[in-house]
């Protein structure tokens, strides 16, 4: 099936009129018709949107123009927020809001000639781990459809794992990428921050949001980074710096390659499954030459802490434009203040209130120094320590997440349970590293996904490094138990 | 440090959420599981290291002083759930 072939393998045909851009997009409209209710990936899918995108992506092709991935289909998380197409953050407050404007990296796709399939399912205000937080539906998880893809970005990452699509993008604030690709089998990666626009994606916590690419291998996943990365003055945290360059992707080799693995992220607090997997990866890189040792930061175990004070008090900052004035729901209340009461008691979900609540009070006066102050102070800790080890380091290693896929609901009632899953990916965010997640094995039938952190700027470095790893682990990864 | 009924009312009231009863309890217990975990940053030495609001640090990032396309009046509103002769409309904030 056309479905199951890479984004790289996609591109050449259109190029050689293999098939069309038209021909690609309707033969993953049709699988979206018949899987997508097994895995509820998509929110909003519009066909005759997504035929328009493939008819302007057809005459770049016939024209010569048009990026590297021109009409290779692309799945969008939806609080991208794309132009005529509705964007809900799978918020009640965003029901039936439908954007005005194109995201940056909306308008990059369109320049380069992807195609639109879909806008995809995520935690309320990309706020989970589990795309359980969805006011509108659960994702289901392709390898098995009783267990959760992970979240926040759980819609992408279930597409692209599922073939619903070639190419996602997400967004990663405290591992909302990299957890979904590890638990779904797939590759996640987040640039280092400030790399790729934020323009047009909705804020949560300002200063860790990234979008990033998912990809079933890292060449495609690096395709879509390197469309997406570069400087934009719409962004004012953008990098001078200009997109990612795959020039040197797949000329690398492991050996010499100086990895560090993180002794905090592999003991009895993950699973054994996922750590013998993990381990077994490391050894496989040792015999292919790279420089392995083991590493310890142990300012890694107060990321939770440190992420749960400052991404919801930026997130309550964020968060305070839904007032029911501009866009958006509005329900009536007493005077103004009722009515801003009323349409956010009504428009958000709990864990997007808790969240709000968290922040507000991490903020408040006389509690603003012990947490949001102390926060900061510790991630400016994290940060030294992790920009020391990378002295002597190129790379990172941990898992992705502690444990592979979870049943849904499993976890919902320990909402302290979850937030713990991100003890691997939140340094990433927390210092603005580039990071990336690739599945090096399974455990119980389900996949467990490798964790590479690179020093900030060091995207291109990372994606060689993760190309050599792919390739040093050929067996890692396989298609999930789909019709 | 535990918080009360009456902080998470006064929260709320911060917040801008009408929260009903049952949500008041049920967040009462949620941030207070947070905060006790919370407690593990409270001793960490960090009295060398100013804290940080970014991950990557940029000081002034202008923009050029350029006229360019701006929203249009009528896109602007479009997303607004009350709006009359151009113009967002609100509750009545100070009464005659």
């Amino acid at each position: 099936m056309i479905t199951a072939l890479t984004a790289s393998r996609l591109a050449e045909g259109l190029r050689r009129r293999e098939w069309s851009a038209r021909e690609l997009a309707q033969a993953h409209l049709d699988r979206i018709t018949t899987q997508d209710p097994l895995l509820g990936a998509y929110l909003t899918v519009d066909p005759d949107e997504t035929m328009r995108w493939a008819d302007a992506a057809q005459a770049m092709l016939d024209s010569g123009t048009g990026g590297p991935l021109c009409g290779v289909p692309v799945a969008l998380k939806d609080n991208i927020v794309t132009e005529g197409v509705r964007t809900t953050c799978a918020s009640r407050i965003l029901e039936n809001h439908v954007p005005v404007y194109d995201a940056t990296v909306t308008s990059k796709l369109k320049e380069q000639g992807l195609v639109l399939l879909g806008k995809t399912n995520l935690d309320e205000f990309a706020m989970g781990t589990s795309t359980e937080n969805s006011a509108f539906q659960i994702t289901r998880n392709p390898w098995d459809t009783e267990r959760s893809p992970g979240g926040s970005s759980g819609g992408s990452a279930a597409a692209v794992a599922g073939e619903l699509a070639p190419l996602a993008l997400g967004s990663d604030t405290g591992g909302s990428i990299r957890q979904p690709a590890s638990l779904c089998g797939i590759v996640g990666f987040k640039p280092t921050y400030g790399r790729c626009s934020r323009y047009g994606l909705v804020a949560f916590g300002s200063s860790l949001d990234q979008i990033g690419p998912f990809g079933r291998t890292v060449e495609d996943a690096a395709l879509l980074a390197s469309a997406i990365t570069g400087h934009d003055p719409m962004d004012s945290t953008s990098l001078q710096v200009p997109p990612i360059r795959l020039d040197d992707l797949k000329t690398g080799s492991l050996k010499g390659v100086r990895i560090g693995v993180l002794t905090e992220t592999m003991g009895d607090s993950a699973d054994a499954g996922v750590r013998s997997c993990v381990a077994e990866a490391v050894d496989v890189l040792r015999r292919e030459g790279a420089d392995v040792r083991d590493i310890s930061i142990p300012s890694i175990a107060y990321g939770v802490t440190t992420y749960y004070i400052i991404a919801p008090a930026e997130a309550s900052s964020n968060l305070a434009r839904f007032d029911g004035v501009r866009y958006g729901l509005r329900e009536e209340g007493k005077g103004h203040i009722g009515m801003m009461e009323r349409t956010r008691a009504v428009g958000f979900g709990h864990e997007v209130k808790a969240r709000i609540m968290i922040g507000t009070y991490a903020l408040s006066a006389g509690y603003y120094d012990a947490y949001y102050l102390r926060a900061q102070q510790v991630r400016a800790l994290m940060k030294r320590d992790l920009e020391q080890a990378f002295q002597e380091l190129d790379v990172i290693l941990s898992p992705t997440s502690p444990i592979p896929a979870f049943r849904i609901g499993e976890l919902s009632a320990d909402p302290l349970a979850l937030k713990l899953l991100d003890v691997c990916t939140i340094p990433a965010n927390m210092a603005g590293c580039p990071a990336l997640s690739l599945n090096c094995g399974f455990t119980q039938g389900l996949p467990v996904g490798l964790h590479l952190m690179a020093p900030a700027m060091a995207d291109e470095k990372l994606l060689q490094i993760a190309f050599a790893v792919e390739s040093a682990l050929p067996n890692a990864t396989g298609r999930p138990p789909m019709p | 440090m535990a918080i009360s009924l009456d902080e998470v009312r006064h929260v709320a009231r911060l917040a801008r959420l009408d929260l009903d009863e049952t949500e008041v309890l049920a967040l009462q217990g949620e941030l207070n599981a947070l905060l006790g975990h919370f407690a593990d940053i409270q001793g960490v030495d960090t009295s060398d290291l100013p804290p940080v609001s970014h991950a990557m640090s940029l000081t002034n990032v202008w923009s050029d002083d350029r006229v360019g396309v701006v929203l249009q009046r009528a896109d602007a509103l479009r997303n607004a759930p009350v709006s009359r002769a151009g113009l967002f409309v609100v509750p009545t904030i100070i009464e005659d």
